[in-house]
């Protein structure tokens, strides 16, 4: 089977599949990340805009990374710079990207649905990076390649999820992907956050950490967002980490094997304790290095689809 | 000079009558509805109406006309227009213009543009409080005086309710009810779309149908304190309308509506962030929505209303926590409101009430019936022919509908405003 989706707007809309390929593919990446010359030669003369409405260090940076190692030539744009300042739509902003002869653009909004609104009505292909509190494909790739890297299948393993599920993308690609590849998904975290709705889209609902954590092979450690207005929801951030901050003594509840991820950045001392940050056990800078691998396998494809 | 309807199914529930017959219109009045009416004048119109319906006027109690301020969306005589062309001959404006309609010369305002411009009747609603904000009352006995036929702070809902029991009462001697556009914006803030499933997927923060039955039941309440009549607006959800059965069934003199989409969408409609499916309150489950039909069958909704609420497709093609609130509803409401008896929710007679008698006695304007002697506003059209709804023929000057390409059937042929053809299509 090959990829034909000429999009990549979540993993809502990928089939199990089609997030084999892109991880298949991005193995073949990570590859050519160990060359002494890391590049390629395959988009070489394709243009890419990233847009980004939100700020972002690592996955702009992850981005343009992939991008150029495949040789496109590449123009990230984000919005304090930008013409959004000056009234200009986000229609408007992309359609000028793509008379410059975009043919990739990568965009990260603030806003749940945004790169549904160019994937209508432009004619380039579309990459989400992030779309407020929607989805973040890239992101839930990245951790379910790193996943299957470390125990070698998807297939029957207990993840959880801990935190903020209701304002969270990560999590919400992390369930549609999870699930379709045949994992069992825990969420936890304050009632408030997360709502009973989520058991409908397959995730086992729990409230206490301990509990959670029971046998469970794999934690993703949720982002408290200050700046997602997380904070309404939960009394103060000392009661949310003393309930659900990670410890190594509550890790001990888990598998012996567990792997701890977060998609960063990290609230050291709230989501988990930098003993647990910076043990060899945690895989979170290998996260950010496969983040390379999977940004040029989700690229790679949808140009290969653009190109038929 | 008149107009002469022939063999039409005339079918006005205002004086329960349904029969095949004619009607002759004289001047601005209706003169005669019999079996056989021949010898037609010289000046006269004859229409034909064999195998179509000739019933009153339709009238909708919700309509945003956007004129003062928002002319780029919606003017007073293009939405005239495409209420003639739904088959609407009385239409009743929210306050939520720019500078809102809070005092008698912008109500002024809007009647002397609607007798120069529109080609359908337009009875303005006041606001309750000044620039709909919650703070203080609007002067209600003005805006009365001079025309208005109700108060409503639609969309922006009073969240004091001391003040509100004060508009309540305030407004009683004077005549007209209040008009709620229920909702407890504690429980909505931020909320762009129905609260469950779908906004949990998409990832957009939800409206709980709580936050209009708190709404609902404060008014309820309150209605009964001060007695004066109040009309709850779009009806939404289940709860609320278990609340207003239960009310009425308590003698509190409370009325409701429902809108076309209300009774016809659910928010799955919503799954590709389409703005056309964004309203306030918003698309709910088909839980909701056959709670609505329940509600509509047994008359606890007594009001088929479309809260008209047109934006251009700039402001819509946007995001979508970006995009305002609300769809275009006077040229797809008759066809929509079809579907109900097709589906034999209700008879062609009760919903013609809805969209007509009870209406105009919830406002109290003398519309909605042929009795003779009675001001000739009239709608004709055909329950059975079909139609492919196209956006982009509308009369309305903006096409957010997301009902465009619909198979529909009902179409009006004639729309008469006090004896005048104002509108025809053949």
């Amino acid at each position: 089977m090959a990829f034909s989706k000429k999009h990549i707007l979540g993993l809502g809309e990928l089939s199990a599949e089609e997030i084999k390929i892109i991880l298949d593919t991005a193995e073949s990446m990570k590859e050519i990340s160990t060359r002494d010359v890391k590049k390629v030669p395959t988009l070489k003369g394709r243009t890419i805009v990233n847009l980004f409405f939100e700020p972002s260090t690592r996955t702009r940076s992850s981005f343009e990374i992939a991008e150029k190692r495949l040789s496109a030539d590449v123009l990230s744009f984000s919005a304090s710079q930008s013409s959004i300042v000056k009234g200009e739509s986000l229609l408007d902003t992309a359609r000028n990207f793509e008379a410059m002869g975009a043919s990739i653009m990568v965009i990260r909004h603030g806003m749940s649905g945004a790169p549904f609104v160019l994937a209508r009505q432009i004619s380039a292909s579309v990459i989400n990076a992030g779309d407020g509190s929607h989805e973040h494909p890239s992101q839930a790739l990245i951790d379910i390649f790193t996943i299957r890297e470390k125990k070698g299948r998807i297939e029957g393993l207990d993840v959880l999820i801990v935190g903020d599920i209701l304002n969270s993308r990560v999590a919400r690609s992390n369930i549609f992907g999870l699930r379709k590849l045949g994992a069992r998904v825990r969420i936890v975290g304050p009632a408030t956050i997360v709502p009973e709705y989520f058991r409908d889209m397959g995730a086992e609902i729990f409230y206490s950490l301990e509990h959670a954590l029971e046998n469970v092979d794999v934690v993703i450690m949720l982002r408290v967002q200050s700046e997602r207005k997380t904070l309404e929801y939960f009394p103060s951030l000392r009661e949310y980490s003393g309930l659900y901050g990670l410890t190594r003594e509550k890790l001990r509840l888990a598998k012996e094997d567990v792997i701890v991820m977060h998609p960063g950045p990290i609230n050291r001392g709230v989501e988990l304790t930098s003993e647990i940050a910076d043990d060899p056990g945690a895989v979170i800078l290998e996260q950010v290095a496969n983040g390379i691998a999977v940004r040029m396998a989700m690229i790679y494809l949808v140009a290969l689809g653009e190109s038929l | 000079m008149g107009v002469l309807i022939k063999n039409g199914r005339v079918i006005d529930p205002s004086q329960s009558l349904d029969m095949v017959s004619d009607i002759y219109i004289q001047e601005d009045r209706v003169r005669e509805i019999s079996k056989r009416i021949d010898t037609p004048r010289k000046a006269d119109t004859v229409i034909d109406a064999s195998g179509q319906v000739v019933a009153p006027g339709l009238v909708d109690i919700h309509v945003h006309l956007r004129e003062p301020g928002y002319e780029h969306k919606e003017t007073i005589k293009t939405g005239c227009l495409a209420a003639a062309a739904g088959g609407f001959t009385s239409i009743v404006c929210m306050p939520n213009t720019n500078p809102i309609n809070d005092n008698a010369s912008v109500t002024e305002y809007i009647l002397l543009k609607a007798r120069t411009e529109g080609i359908v009747n337009v009875f303005p609603i006041g606001a309750i409080t000044k620039g709909e904000k919650g703070d203080e009352l609007a002067e209600i006995g003005e805006m009365c005086e001079a025309g208005c036929v109700a108060i409503s702070d639609d969309g922006m809902p009073v969240t004091d309710s001391g003040l509100m029991r004060k508009a309540m009462e305030y407004v009683r001697p004077f005549g007209i009810p209040v008009i709620t556009h229920a909702e407890d914006t504690g429980l909505s803030a931020g909320g762009v779309m129905n609260e469950g499933f779908v906004s949990t997927e998409l990832g957009l923060r939800g409206i709980p149908a709580a936050s209009e039955e708190v709404g609902v039941v404060r008014d309820i309440i309150l209605c009964e304190l001060t007695g004066t009549p109040l009309h709850i607006c779009h009806v939404s959800t289940k709860g609320s309308v278990r609340l207003v059965r239960e009310a009425k069934k308590r003698g509190v003199k409370v009325t409701a509506e429902a809108t076309p989409h209300h009774f016809t969408l659910t928010d799955k409609l919503v799954y590709g962030y389409n703005t056309d499916a964004k309203m306030n309150p918003p698309l709910r489950t088909q839980e909701d929505v056959d709670a609505i039909l329940e509600g509509i069958a047994d008359g606890t909704i007594d009001v088929i209303a479309t809260d008209h609420a047109p934006h251009s497709q700039d402001e819509k093609n946007v995001e979508f926590d970006l995009a305002p609130f609300g769809i275009v509803g006077l040229e797809t409401a008759l066809s929509l409101s079809l579907e109900l008896v097709e589906k034999g929710i209700i008879t062609l007679d009760e919903m013609i009430k809805k969209l007509t008698v009870a209406p105009s006695e919830i406002v109290g304007i003398e519309r909605g019936t042929l009795v003779p002697g009675s001001i000739a506003d009239l709608v004709v059209f055909d329950p059975g022919m079909s139609r492919t709804v196209k956006a982009g023929g509308f009369f309305s000057k903006s096409r957010n509908t997301p009902f465009s390409g619909w198979e529909l059937k009902g179409v009006v042929s004639n729309t008469i405003v006090s004896g005048k053809v104002v509108f025809s299509r053949n």
